[in-house]
């Protein structure tokens, strides 16, 4: 496990080795907090919350993170960089912790961003602090949850195009399964105890308790075991 | 040393590597041809672990690849074709990542190795740059300088000169030459004075079949008077 460490810093240096890392951390943070000003009514809700800008999270991060992950493995295939990486002493599971953890930490980084305006709110009023610091682990998970899937997505393919929409669709379905626009379809098609266990697989129906201050082990426990699973399967994927 | 025993591999109904058996001693360069499709790339990279053979092994120092890979991809170095890097690195952040992996955790050893590799392979003009703006035959250098790197008892070279300008493949010979003394070394090529000039064996495969194994003296034997290109082609009669 060793072998995690060098990987992992080639890997997110890397971001930073090329216009990708700061136009992404630019589009990400215009995007969350435009959403938060202009769409989410930020200032015109008049509370010492994040709530407007939480609230876009699953949205936003539908996009931005499989265009993040897209990358992680088909460009290793495109360019046959593969070939020269799964012929050093590595095993296939090393590689792919540290390349997922570099780009996770990427996202948090990326994430940690918005801190300043989380500053706004302390400075405009006397915010729940817990609740701030309990939506934002809850972010970095789903986050994580979400590379996960585009992890696997990438590993399928060479081609990032196709990586991309593949991730997107496949995060598409995670997050409308909890949706309730979309709950309240299937609900007059399914009996409800259907319904509530399709949500049960949703990223918002886990990402709700951390944006009201609860860290609920069970919320954690499906991103986590998210996160597991699709790395499991990335790893099965690249030994093919 | 290598050996290698009854190797096989199929793509779908083409099989590509059938029944390959041969044996590598330190100390020598062996050439290994064949037509393009022969099956010489896909034998190196059953060798050096990056594909799983169907059937049959190959052992370096006595450790079995299909047992450990990761092992016998620390002994090995391996230059794969077209010598894939990561152009957004600089010659020396490439060198050092793959030091790095190699075992080469303090700054000062990383250094040795990497101003090693770079002194062997006469990259030091270009340390600096990034790998995407070298030319072709400086890009296939920085592959070679990764598979010295450690200075590993095996060197597996798919072509190593492919690409290069006359002088420079005169000076990746004469550096192999030097190499070999204690190496084993098996290069792939479809050049074939490349045989006379540096080999003390050659292997030519045809259509995934070994069809001579010897030195290029007694290859030359087989028809007295001929060139090499014509005992290659009667050889390779039934690979077209």
């Amino acid at each position: 496990m060793t072998q995690i460490s060098p990987i992992f810093k080639r890997e997110f240096f890397g971001y930073f080795r090329s216009p990708v890392a700061y136009v992404f951390l630019v589009v990400f943070s215009v995007a969350s907090i435009g959403l938060a000003f202009f769409v989410g009514g930020f200032f015109k809700a008049n509370q010492a919350t994040m709530q407007s800008y939480f609230t876009f999270y699953p949205w936003l991060f539908l996009f931005l993170i499989p265009a993040a992950g897209m990358r992680l493995w088909s460009e290793e295939k495109r360019t046959g960089t593969v070939e020269l990486l799964f012929t050093l002493p590595i095993t296939t599971l090393e590689a792919v912790l540290g390349k997922f953890l570099a780009a996770w930490a990427f996202l948090t980084l990326a994430i940690l961003l918005s801190l300043p305006l989380a500053g706004t709110v302390a400075y405009l009023g006397s915010p729940d602090w817990g609740v701030i610091a309990s939506t934002y682990f809850g972010g970095v998970l789903m986050a994580g949850s979400y590379l996960g899937v585009c992890s696997l997505t990438s590993a399928l393919t060479k081609n990032q195009v196709i990586s991309f929409v593949i991730s997107v669709v496949a995060c598409l379905a995670l997050l409308f399964l909890g949706w309730s626009v979309f709950s309240e379809v299937l609900g007059s098609i399914f009996p409800v105890w259907l319904v509530d266990l399709l949500s049960n697989f949703s990223f918002i129906t886990h990402f709700d308790a951390f944006t009201k201050g609860i860290i609920d082990p069970k919320d954690v426990v499906f991103f986590l075991s998210l996160m597991g699973f699709t790395l499991f399967l990335n790893v099965v994927a690249l030994e093919r | 040393m290598i050996e290698v025993k009854g190797l096989v591999k199929t793509y779908g109904p083409k099989r590509a590597v059938d029944g390959v058996s041969f044996r590598v001693n330190r100390g020598d360069i062996l050439g290994f041809l064949g037509p393009n499709g022969a099956g010489k790339s896909t034998t190196m990279k059953m060798i050096t672990g990056f594909l799983r053979p169907d059937s049959g092994t190959a052992t370096v120092d006595g450790i079995d690849v299909t047992v450990d890979p990761v092992a016998v991809k620390g002994k090995l170095g391996y230059l794969p074709e077209s010598a894939p890097a990561y152009p957004e690195m600089t010659v020396e952040e490439f060198l050092g990542f793959i030091a790095e992996v190699r075992g080469f955790r303090s700054a000062t050893a990383r250094g040795a190795q990497v101003d090693r590799a770079i002194g062997l392979t006469h990259l030091s003009p270009v340390r600096k740059q990034t790998i995407e703006t070298l030319s072709k035959g400086f890009k296939q250098r920085v592959g070679f300088a990764q598979a010295l790197l450690h200075d590993p008892g095996v060197l597996v070279l798919d072509e190593p000169t492919d690409g290069l300008d006359p002088n420079q493949k005169n000076e990746v010979r004469s550096l192999i030459k030097a190499m070999a003394v204690d190496k084993a070394v098996i290069l792939s090529t479809h050049i074939l004075e490349e045989v006379d000039a540096i080999c003390n064996r050659v292997i030519i495969i045809s259509r995934g079949k070994v069809v001579a194994d010897e030195t290029p003296a007694s290859l030359h034997a087989r028809k007295p008077g001929a060139r090499l290109d014509e005992i290659f082609r009667t050889l390779t009669a039934s690979d077209v």
